[in-house]
């Protein structure tokens, strides 16, 4: 291990030099790239390495070699950046910005590769020293345990979750867009005053409603049942009516005149000229109401007291809680199994999505 | 003045009410029926089963003596002060290097912001096993480097000194949301801005507080307003994580109305706290809105 190291920390040292001789004696274009490329590669590989000898030397100590050559490869290192990017014009801002983005973005993915990592394990391996990444023969297996395991029944859960989901996306698209039309396609006298009072009430934490809202939900017996955890999305929500009162302000107005002349009422014109103009910002608002009831916690932890109605989250910490400290793999792979919607969701729709939160925030101010 | 509707604007108001229909029915049943109902139970002891019974200013006058609701209103603030500045430097830090021309930066993006999409439960179990003192990972990468230095790691989740910087670490974790909010507002700032100002010969650190943040201020402005708002309610993931936590060191003001309310049964002290929260929210939101009134730069006046 140790002595494969040095030999790729020699042949890192090579490539950089390799891309000094190629970039004094050709100008063709495809061997600049060439040589760019190999200077890049032996660079990272020293950072690389420069990183891996100061952690030892934190870990074993100092010894007048390791010091040496990490004094050494430091010098190489910044002095050959320096020198390269002067003579071939390389952005120096542009290399260090990928550098420290590639670091990050190791360390943002770490704790996800890591809940993965233990997923797969047995639960002795999951808590042995030092911790291994990775512990042949992968038990994906599992997963399926976790499905079912000492009451945790994930898919009764994901059921619930998903119905929850499902009929609160139909709700607030439904009602938010109508309120959403009233408050941009109609010109009424007090509209601009309910629209702010909607936006004010935004602020309002929900610990305020928390009580207030249980007493009425124990008025009609609704708890226990999922009624409180989806009926509220059909009476629309502040933040979706603002983001589509902002789509549909963009609208242009000669649309629905001329479907006005065609003698359509405001209905009609909401349903079949502005709605489908609206699709990207019903995929919104659909996306994070969506996102809000999976990840929803308190809603549920407050209203729901029967383990057949329990959604995914108030499981899932239900089974923390009981088995807690000692199933790790099994907890992360259930929570494994939780996450991954909501991954593949947000990959298949990323554009829709940023697209959403950029919408939101830089008009918010 | 006599208001003289004409039978036009009549009609609008008709419509735009039959329109917003769902929205006066939802505000007045979830949001004005308990905005004012908690307010008077905050003058009531009431306890769910029993109707309310009016106590005056009791409620409030017994949390001044209450230590635990110092103590979590004290955690929360401590908590608030950490998190607010380290996740909007970090976010803006990252902002301003997503946005150099790198290679594959759609799934740089991507890679940063998926964090922020994580579940709160999972994410709060997921933090407990990596920072957990005997087997998690993180003392595991910890401890060998500490040990030459005769130290050795915290124990996250259970030193009362340890339990906020461990949760302002997962908070860290999810600072995508902002980012993309920075990026997005960073690829507004016209290039020619900068431009000119290298023909002026300006230095990078001039270009940044002279440019670049006067341009950006309305998305520090709303990512501060929003975190604000946040870090006040944060609730799930120390509920999960720590529970109340070595010395109700992460006892947060949510969990204890939540506690008040639902394991105590005391609705009309939990809710004299939430009144409390909103106060506390408004009076912050409005000295961020001060101070930043003073540097927030709005390119057009459009609101």
């Amino acid at each position: 291990m140790l002595y494969a190291l040095i030999i790729l920390m020699f042949l890192s040292l090579a490539a950089i030099v390799a891309a000094f001789i190629l970039l004094k004696h050709s100008d063709k274009p495809q061997i600049k790239k060439l040589a760019n490329t190999l200077f890049l590669c032996g660079e990272a590989y020293l950072l690389f390495h420069v990183l891996h000898l100061i952690i030892s030397i934190i870990q074993y100590g100092v010894s007048d070699f390791s010091v040496l050559l990490t004094v050494g490869e430091i010098y190489v290192l910044v002095q050959s950046f320096a020198e390269y990017t002067k003579r071939s014009r390389l952005r120096r801002k542009l290399i260090i910005a990928h550098a420290v983005v590639i670091i990050g973005s190791i360390a943002f993915l770490f704790p996800l590769i890591w809940m993965v990592s233990t997923a797969l394990k047995l639960p002795g391996q999951a808590m042995s020293y030092p911790p291994k990444l990775i512990e042949f023969p992968m038990r994906f297996e599992n997963f399926k345990t976790c499905l079912n395991y000492q009451g945790f029944q994930f898919n009764l859960y994901a059921r619930n979750t998903l119905y929850l989901c499902i009929l609160s996306v139909l709700g607030t698209i439904l009602s938010s867009s109508l309120v959403a039309y009233g408050f941009s396609r109609i010109k009424w006298r007090g509209r601009d005053f309910c629209f702010y009072l909607t936006l004010a009430t935004m602020m309002i934490p929900f610990p305020v409603y928390m009580i207030p809202l249980f007493r009425l939900f124990r008025l009609y017996n609704w708890v226990g049942t999922f009624k409180p955890l989806w009926i509220p999305a059909f009476f629309s929500s502040a933040f979706h009516v603002f983001l589509m009162r902002q789509f549909f302000m963009n609208i242009p107005h000669d649309l629905s005149e001329a479907a006005f002349m065609d003698g359509a009422g405001d209905f009609r014109i909401y349903w079949s000229v502005i709605l489908p103009l609206a699709k990207p910002v019903l995929l919104v608002v659909g996306l994070f109401q969506f996102l809000n009831t999976w990840n929803d916690f308190l809603g549920p932890l407050i209203y729901l007291s029967d383990q057949k109605r329990y959604t995914l989250s108030l499981g899932l910490q239900f089974f923390q809680s009981q088995h807690g400290g000692t199933d790790w793999n099994l907890l992360m792979a259930a929570s494994t199994l939780v996450i991954i919607p909501i991954v593949i969701l947000f990959l298949c729709t990323q554009k829709t999505f940023l697209r959403g939160m950029t919408m939101s925030g830089l008009r918010g101010g | 003045m006599i208001f003289k509707i004409s039978h036009a604007e009549f009609c609008n108001i008709k419509k735009g009410l039959l329109f917003i229909s769902p929205w006066i029915i939802g505000m007045a049943l979830f949001v004005g029926y308990p905005i004012v109902a908690s307010i008077y139970y905050s003058f009531t002891d009431f306890s769910v089963l029993l109707p309310p019974v009016g106590i005056g200013f009791q409620n409030y006058s017994d949390l001044l003596k209450d230590d635990l609701f110092w103590k979590s209103l004290n955690n929360t603030l401590l908590y608030a002060a950490i998190s607010l500045p380290l996740g909007l430097g970090l976010s803006l830090f990252l902002a301003l290097f997503l946005n150099q021309p790198i290679k594959f930066r759609d799934g740089f993006r991507a890679v940063y912001f998926l964090p922020s999409l994580v579940p709160l439960i999972p994410l709060a179990i997921l933090w407990q096993w990596i920072f957990n003192s005997r087997f998690g990972i993180l003392n595991g990468i910890l401890n060998p480097l500490l040990q030459p230095l005769q130290a050795s790691a915290p124990n996250w989740l259970e030193d009362p000194m340890w339990t906020k910087p461990a949760l302002v670490l997962t908070r860290l974790w999810g600072v995508g949301a902002s980012m993309i909010i920075f990026l997005a507002a960073l690829q507004e700032v016209p290039k020619e801005l900068y431009e000119s100002a290298e023909i002026d010969g300006v230095t990078h650190w001039r270009k940044f507080f002279n440019i670049t943040l006067p341009l950006i201020s309305p998305a520090i402005y709303f990512n501060l307003i929003v975190g604000i708002i946040a870090s006040l309610q944060f609730f799930a993931v120390p509920f999960v994580m720590l529970g109340r936590g070595p010395a109700d060191s992460s006892y947060f003001f949510t969990m204890y109305i939540y506690d008040a309310a639902f394991k105590y049964l005391r609705m009309g002290y939990a809710s004299a706290m939430a009144w409390l929260m909103f106060i506390l929210t408004l009076v912050l939101t409005i000295l961020a809105s001060r101070v930043s009134s003073r540097f927030v730069h709005y390119e057009t006046d459009n609101l």
